[in-house]
């Protein structure tokens, strides 16, 4: 369990004091526990940590972002989550949304640097620019890089929030004029989990810190670091318009008949299959939708480099060196062309150069049968 | 090099020359690519269907999926049989068909360049298995055979339950967690395997209309026919390379 030197005051008595409910605690606790896949027992064990813990300092940067994983998060269906984590947990240092600014702001990251070494958790949303010393993303007169490095020195574990801290994202897309770098790239020696999509989903992110709450360590991660919780199936393999594809049933435009029908969107660029997120299953805004279920195909937006993995309305990918619009069939069939081509002047000459030699066998032939 | 045109007519011997298993291998091999490539395609660029069918009555995208896997299974352990008997197989079948080991090997294949591909009048080669070339563009395929399963099952490692599919899982972190990119490269290879096929059937047809001595039957029965100056010349090449060493 985490502890800190200081005593404050738990989870449970913070939203005790916002005016929860013990009720609206448990339902929180099963809905956080449901979404994390832990059985019935876990849901005790999540609301007997939030009661005995005592909040876990939270430094949340924000670098090369746009802020949409902080509001995918504020957005997540209970209310407890922006609550219990925005305002309990990540207040002492978040630019979006402390009180603080200034060199105020900068005194409560110090001070909780300082007061909870070893102890807090770093999230950071964005990926830091590296090139030229990491002018492109200075707050307070520090580059992103040497806050970053300053914060994760006495940090217990870094989240890496959204595609942007886990890959780069847009501003890492080529040609990444700023070297927009991921944070793993960046900080050595911290356990890092990362949480990616562009935003990723609210629940999503409250399912992680909950857990490193609940069991004072990092839920278990696959080999590129997500959670597996959320990140060990495509979207594909959980999408209610499966049964079509394995029909064989496509949108073939976003406005024929198919597409009204509610058909499969693999071939209006839908990159679901490639795509590993919680979107079929716990999707977005209160479990209302997702992409998919709104009649646009997931273009993939927590995995690596899908901004150059366009376009986003193909299901093919351009193919690399060959320029726009040059996939890897438009290539194959003017090589498959010019071979066809080839083969036949080669046939034709072939009759020309050789003509002694095949009249030779063919003299040959013709006098064996005529012995026969 | 004997040539075909000087003695006519020909006396021609009977050399077996691909194996049961080379030959079992072979079909195998050119089912399997065909369907590979047929369903691969399908999977990468589907047909429209305006069907009033309920989704739940139809499995067509599955069963191409189904037969896609299931071929490509068949390929990966065809070939491994394939690398396995290279080791075990007659001479036309030995591995070192494929990569060049002697300066004999470079030197035949510019011969076959020379005469098969850019049609100079010169004295016909000969070669009963695989010419030199041929050897050489195998090995090359071979290496094509080996990036098409390990980006296939890369590709299918996250299907499967199966020990042997989750063998492959590594192989999207080396395309840097990629899996687009990974779909891609898989794609495109496949046009290797269009290319090789439409090259390697027309040549079997060229070898066997210029030369005559079976080449696209060999497949079937393993024989080819072989002229009888070929072997006089293969004794009278041994004897010299035999008297070469006695002298040095």
């Amino acid at each position: 369990m985490i502890s800190t030197p200081t005593r404050r005051p738990t989870y449970y008595e913070e939203l005790r004091q916002k005016g929860y409910s013990r009720r609206d605690f448990m339902k929180f606790c099963s809905m956080i526990g449901a979404y994390l896949g832990l059985e019935a027992s876990g849901v005790a064990q999540v609301a007997n940590a939030l009661q005995k813990t005592s909040r876990v300092p939270v430094i949340w940067l924000h670098f090369q972002e746009c802020t949409c994983c902080s509001e995918s998060f504020i957005r997540s269906s209970h209310p407890i989550v922006a609550d219990i984590i925005l305002d309990k947990i990540s207040l002492d240092y978040t630019e979006t949304l402390m009180a603080a600014s200034g060199h105020q702001a900068e005194a409560a990251m110090q001070k909780t640097m300082k007061d909870s070494y070893g102890e807090y958790i770093l999230c950071v949303e964005g990926s830091v620019p590296t090139a030229e010393d990491g002018v492109y993303c200075c707050i307070g007169g520090k580059s992103a890089m040497q806050i970053l490095e300053e914060t994760a020195a006495g940090a217990k574990a870094v989240i890496c929030w959204g595609s942007c801290a886990c890959n780069g994202c847009v501003q890492a897309a080529k040609p990444n004029p700023t070297h927009a770098t991921p944070i793993h790239k960046l900080v050595k020696g911290k356990p890092i989990i990362k949480v990616p999509g562009c935003p990723p989903i609210g629940e999503v992110m409250a399912g992680v810190i909950v857990h490193i709450i609940t069991f004072g360590r990092l839920p278990e991660l696959d080999r590129i670091g997500r959670p597996k919780a959320f990140y060990s199936k495509r979207v594909h393999d959980t999408c209610y318009r499966r049964p079509f594809y394995d029909a064989g049933l496509f949108v073939e435009t976003f406005d024929d008949a198919n597409a009204q029908k509610g058909y499969c969107l693999y071939k209006v660029g839908c990159k679901g299959p490639m795509t590993y997120n919680a979107c079929g299953v716990t999707k977005w805004n209160n479990g209302t939708s997702y992409p998919i279920q709104s009649g646009h195909g997931c273009f993939g937006c927590s995995e690596e480099n899908f901004w150059d993995n366009g376009p986003i309305y193909r299901q093919m990918a351009n193919f690399p060196g060959f320029g726009i619009e040059a996939d890897a069939d438009k290539i194959g069939m003017v090589a498959a062309g010019a071979t066809a081509v080839g083969i036949a002047a080669h046939a034709i000459a072939t009759n020309f150069r050789k003509k002694k030699l095949i009249e030779n066998l063919i003299e040959e032939g013709k006098e064996a049968e005529g012995e026969l | 090099m004997a040539s075909i045109t000087e003695v006519s007519p020909h006396k021609l011997r009977r050399v077996f020359v691909w194996e049961l298993p080379v030959r079992v291998y072979h079909w195998l091999n050119a089912l399997a690519i065909v369907a590979l490539c047929v369903t691969g395609y399908l999977i990468g660029d589907p047909p429209a269907f305006m069907s009033a069918a309920e989704a739940s009555d139809r499995y067509f995208f599955g069963w191409i999926r189904f037969i896609h896997f299931a071929a490509a299974y068949i390929f990966f352990f065809n070939f491994l049989f394939r690398l396995y008997w290279g080791f075990v197989g007659n001479k036309y079948a030995d591995w070192k068909n494929f990569i060049p080991t002697s300066q004999r090997f470079f030197k035949e294949i510019w011969q076959v360049l020379k005469i098969d591909i850019l049609l100079q009048k010169e004295r016909e080669h000969m070669s009963v298995g695989h010419n030199a070339l041929a050897g050489i563009i195998y090995f090359f395929t071979f290496l094509a055979f080996l990036v098409q399963c390990i980006t296939g099952f890369g590709l299918y490692a996250s299907m499967s339950d199966w020990w042997f599919a989750s063998l492959f899982s590594w192989v999207s972190v080396v395309f840097g967690n990629d899996e687009f990119a990974l779909r891609n490269w898989h794609h495109a290879t496949m046009w290797f395997f269009i290319v090789f096929a439409l090259i390697h059937v027309y040549l079997v047809f060229y070898h066997d209309y210029v030369e005559g001595r079976g080449e696209i039957s060999s497949m079937g029965g393993g024989w080819k026919f072989i002229e009888e100056e070929a072997f006089e010349k293969f004794e009278k090449e041994e004897m010299a390379a035999e008297q070469a060493e006695k002298k040095s």
